[in-house]
């Protein structure tokens, strides 16, 4: 399948690099993302410029799904402009817009806070990149996960294993080592195994057209996608 | 080696006429921010939201790029201008106060006493940029410099508040390329100095030296915009001060134009291979 490359204009945002400064970029970000944790910008560089062998797989493997071909012909951005999270409030009980909302209120986060892409030169492979960022929320919300450290942890393990960014395994992995023993204990014996298993039993995320499933029961919508949940007790983000 | 530029062995280049026509007509047109042109009223704003940005982290900023070169030059400086008691100083463009601190540190040590009776103020700093002057305000109470230094926003261009005839001394230092008319700016420190003063400035310039230019120009575009990003979270204001820095005049070009605007015994000292140099020119 011929996949027609179009580059970036230079933007306020787009930075065109070449291999000498993307060298010194990926080291310098990863150093200071590690002892700088708050520096989300070079968190997001680190995880742009270690990307760049998986992201045409990742394409291939989007234009391949029918639903996933359409995310890539239009291109839907989640912001709090396009979202409308009031109205996604007054949906019924259960339904996947209204546990999207609870979980943004009561984890105290909006989905205005993902980065733009700045180092991804290929438009269409950007507009990937951006779509992974901003399905994050929906990725948590769906497996019924919270926005804390073993959360997260869990998260970007489900994501390294369907999207294979090397991001998404280092975070994963060196996240588990931040663990606090209660939780590594919970990670280990709980939350790793059924991980792997809904990874790998599922449909990729990433070729689903949230957007288009707000009104539907957030059960219905697992059990399309073959996906289980955790029982309540420590992973269930409702309190 | 001081190199002494005679005023009558000026050789204008057809470029060089072209261009001093070119910026007598293009008042009202357009004006070059590094390799971009926007228009001549544009620059100044741009350059302020560009110093807005980065003067947070200016100094940190300065000795990472310079690998604290810029200390040197600075010292440098200061000993070419050879500071006596009771000189009067105006630092333009002079922003978080690294020359003025310089200055005063080396009037201290001259002779402290006479220091401490000079009269005040002994140097008045003047930028077109608040934030940049808020953190020069932050450190002078830090240095002990507090009642010796009057803080100004400003212009190069039209010191408004300074009369004619003013000061001993005047300086720019990494200033004056940001300035939407250089010459406007060397005219402005004719007026305000006194006969017999002088005008020195330390500016970034034009190195001939083969080998080193090919190193500094990959150092400077390719690896300073990343490492303005990565400390400052920028990468287009330190685009910008690297483009700034290369339609910058050269050393001869930019020693007639001094002299063009009156000064006398035009000088320059190159430094670093001439990456710096040091201009200085007297009023008489």
């Amino acid at each position: 399948m011929r996949i027609l490359t179009v580059l970036r204009k230079e933007t306020s945002s787009f930075i065109k690099t070449n291999l000498a400064q993307r060298t010194v970029l990926t080291v310098g970000s990863g150093l200071l993302s590690i002892f700088d944790p708050h520096r989300d910008d070079m968190i997001s560089a680190f995880g742009e410029l270690t990307s760049f062998g998986v992201l045409s797989d990742l394409q291939r493997k989007m234009l391949n799904d029918p639903e996933g071909a359409l995310i890539l012909k239009e291109k839907p951005v989640i912001n709090s402009k396009v979202l409308d999270l009031n109205k996604l409030a007054t949906f019924p009980e259960k339904t996947f817009g209204k546990e999207y909302v609870e979980f943004l209120r009561i984890n105290n986060i909006t989905p205005d806070t993902r980065k733009p892409v700045r180092f991804i030169e290929d438009e269409e492979q950007a507009y990937v990149m951006q779509r992974y960022r901003e399905i994050h929320d929906f990725t948590h919300c769906i497996l019924g996960l919270k926005t804390n450290m073993l959360g997260e942890v869990t998260v970007k393990i489900f994501e390294a294993i369907q999207l294979d960014l090397p991001m998404c395994w280092l975070a994963g992995i060196f996240g588990m080592l931040r663990l606090g023993p209660k939780h590594t204990q919970v990670y280990l014996d709980q939350n790793l195994p059924w991980i792997i298993q809904n990874a790998k039993q599922s449909k990729p995320l990433i070729n689903l057209y949230f957007e288009k499933y707000f009104e539907k029961n957030i059960d219905e919508l697992r059990a399309e996608l073959n996906l289980t949940i955790l029982s309540p007790k420590i992973n269930e983000f409702k309190d | 080696m001081l190199k002494i530029c005679k005023i009558n062995l000026r050789t204008f280049t057809n470029r060089h006429i072209s261009r001093l026509i070119h910026n007598e007509t293009n008042k009202n047109q357009e004006a070059d921010f590094g390799f971009r042109k926007v228009k001549y009223e544009e620059k100044q704003t741009k350059v302020n939201e560009v110093f807005d940005s980065v003067a947070e982290k200016y100094d940190l900023m300065n000795d990472a790029m310079s690998f604290g070169l810029h200390r040197l030059w600075k010292n440098q400086f200061i000993q070419e201008i050879d500071p006596n008691p009771g000189m009067r100083l105006i630092d333009v463009a002079g922003g978080t106060g690294d020359i003025t601190f310089r200055y005063l540190s080396y009037l201290k040590n001259l002779d402290s006493t006479k220091f401490e009776e000079s009269q005040l103020p002994l140097v008045t700093v003047c930028d077109i940029n608040d934030n940049m002057l808020s953190v020069g305000k932050n450190r002078s109470v830090k240095m002990k410099f507090k009642e010796q230094i009057v803080w100004k926003v400003g212009n190069a261009e039209k010191l408004v508040e300074e009369n004619d005839n003013t000061y001993d001394v005047y300086t720019i230092a990494f200033g004056i390329r940001n300035c939407t008319n250089i010459e406007n700016v060397v005219k402005e420190a004719y007026r305000v100095l006194k006969p017999g003063g002088r005008f020195m400035c330390l500016e970034f310039s034009k190195t001939n030296n083969p080998v080193f230019k090919r190193i500094y120009d990959f150092y400077s575009f390719q690896m300073i915009p990343v490492m303005g990003y990565m400390i400052a979270n920028d990468w287009n204001s330190y685009q910008y001060l690297v483009e700034s820095i290369r339609m910058f005049p050269s050393q001869d070009e930019f020693a007639s134009l001094i002299s063009d605007c009156g000064f006398r015994l035009v000088s320059y000292k190159n430094l670093s291979n001439g990456a710096v140099a040091i201009h200085s020119g007297f009023k008489f």
